[in-house]
């Protein structure tokens, strides 16, 4: 048959990621860093009470936006969290993952034509539903000196008469990059005065470790043009239960909710009801979590230190983004490299944007033992890598 | 840094000094100092091993004891406790509220040698009323450490 594909879909660069899974999979001992979700289990209370759901029969659709009683315990939660109130019947969608969150409300949103801002690097889908959606995306390339932060000056420079969202993924993967208030209200200034609206992907919210996340729809005049994104993945080390949730302007959310409806109908069930119990007793089991990963974080900047790698300090998500540009080579060469003759896995930081040309991701979701064998091993790699240098 | 730094040790007592201060984010000293703080205030108790002995070639036998006694006038359990834990053979004592009063965790080689020391040293004690003994099967779980079963990581090895 001719014609066979969408031209859009076709058009759509594959996930560097991928390229590099397929290597690493095909290596059975393979000691791997490139792992973006939690290496804990999901809290055996949250377990238990899907577990619980099954037995009681709640294998049934629930309404399209998803469960009442699990939206009121987000809109709760986010009053604790952020001191912002979300009005459970119209304002909230509980979604599958944060990911289809990003896809819908990208489409319930642009035009043919609108510009979406991007900071790069970044999460992977942001492009290409944006893309999909029949928006032009518009990438924003943030950089190390800034900590991978987004400065006003930047957006006010990616900003036409076309543009009509930004994207905001902080805490961010890749890099581990965070937005402080100061950096927020900055951003915040320009944004009203554009009238635009934001995505904000905080899915990672959670997991920072300097002061306590805020949100952008904390700062003045944005709740009403945000839409705010988040999911039980993360924070909950619930990543197969697939649940996340858009909270947002009632027009907004409506149009999300009617595009959910057609193509998901409803997020799971039994992710819902454990989802409920993640919210109201799972504060703790966050807690702990975070302050594991906060060890992991200290000691692998101490390690890239001591083996003298650049690295800025992130205080977000489970990622360190370390500059490999002495060793004048690729970031995908460097991966390719480190994995043939050490056997562990990173990620290309180009994998999450042009940009991310010079860096790596290593995610530190590992036990500590496990990260001190890689780091090691990474120590061995880079001391040769240097050695060699100074040969020629 | 107190708290974090007993909950890793809890787990792992073996870890060096060193990379206790890299992953607490404080100076080597410090945590010198404060582990020499925890001890002295008995906070810290000691550092001990976790052995599964059903591995090894030792026979060994555990048991739980519930123990009912008679307070007594001014020093409530506490003596009694004393006179129970004093045995080497006992490995834990605590005061229990519910059915019983006193529960006893023993270890000895055989069957026989903690039937003898319940039936001649623990229910002959004057303010034992009575005691009921239940033998250890077997431990799945102890001090927060799954024995049976080992971490296995089935993440998918690369994803965004």
């Amino acid at each position: 048959m001719k014609d066979m594909l969408s031209k859009q879909a076709v058009g759509l660069k594959p996930s560097g990621i991928r390229k590099f899974f397929d290597i690493v999979s095909e290596m059975e001992d393979a000691i791997s860093l490139g792992v973006g979700e939690p290496d804990f289990d999901t809290p055996w209370h949250i377990r238990d009470e899907g577990i619980y759901s099954l037995e009681k029969g709640r294998t049934f659709y629930t309404s399209n936006s998803g469960l009442m009683e699990l939206r009121q315990e987000i809109c709760n939660y986010i009053e604790r969290k952020q001191g912002v109130t979300y009005d459970p019947k119209h304002e909230v969608l509980i979604t599958v993952g944060g990911s289809e969150a990003i896809d819908i409300g990208l489409r319930a949103v642009v035009n043919p034509g609108d510009e979406v801002l991007i900071p790069q690097p970044s999460y992977v889908s942001y492009e290409p539903c944006a893309i999909m959606a029949g928006a032009t995306p518009v990438i924003i390339e943030l950089k190390a000196e800034n900590e991978f932060r987004l400065t006003a000056e930047e957006l006010e420079d990616a900003i036409t008469d076309k543009t009509k969202v930004l994207i905001l993924p902080f805490p961010n993967n890749p890099t581990g990059a965070i937005m402080e208030k100061k950096d927020l209200e900055a951003i915040a200034e320009v944004i009203r005065k554009h009238d635009i609206l934001v995505m904000s992907d905080e899915i990672y919210a959670e997991l920072t470790y300097k002061e306590k996340h805020v949100s952008i729809v904390e700062i003045e005049g944005m709740r009403e043009r945000t839409i705010l994104i988040n999911g039980f993945s993360k924070a909950f080390a619930m990543t197969g239960w697939r649940l996340g949730y858009a909270c947002g302007p009632k027009e907004i959310l409506e149009q999300m909710t009617k595009l959910h409806q057609f193509a998901i109908m409803c997020a799971p069930t039994t992710s819902q009801y454990a989802a409920i119990e993640a919210l109201r007793n799972g504060d703790e089991d966050v807690q702990e979590m975070r302050m594991a990963y906060n060890q992991r974080r200290r000691f692998l900047l101490h390690s890239f230190q001591e083996m003298g790698l650049e690295c800025f300090e992130p205080f977000g998500a489970f990622y360190v983004f370390p500059c490999i540009k002495e060793f004048g080579m690729t970031s995908e060469e460097f991966a390719e490299r480190f994995l043939a003759e050490e056997k562990v896995a990173v990620v290309p930081g180009t994998a999450f944007g042009e940009c991310g040309e010079g860096f790596l991701r290593i995610s530190y979701a590992y036990s500590l033992d496990n990260l001190k064998l890689a780091i090691g091993k990474l120590a061995d790699f880079v001391g040769r890598l240097r050695q060699n240098e100074k040969k020629f | 840094m107190r708290e974090e730094l007993l909950k890793i040790i809890e787990r792992n007592s073996r870890i060096d000094l060193k990379e206790l201060a890299v992953i607490l984010g404080v100076e080597e000293i410090d945590v010198v100092n404060e582990l020499q703080a925890l001890e002295e205030e008995g906070i810290v108790c000691g550092y001990h091993t976790m052995i599964d002995w059903e591995k090894t070639s030792v026979e060994k036998v555990s048991a739980l004891i519930e123990v009912r006694v008679t307070p007594q006038r001014g020093q409530g359990f506490d003596n009694i406790a004393e006179r129970i834990y004093k045995y080497p053979e006992v490995n834990s004592v605590y005061l229990i509220s519910g059915g019983y009063d006193l529960l006893v965790t023993l270890e000895g080689k055989s069957l026989k040698e903690i039937s003898g020391f319940v039936s001649d040293k623990l229910s002959t004690l004057d303010s034992v009323l009575s005691t009921a003994t239940h033998f250890i099967l077997k431990k799945y779980k102890d001090h927060g450490t799954v024995l049976t079963k080992k971490y296995e990581d089935t993440r998918e090895k690369v994803s965004p």
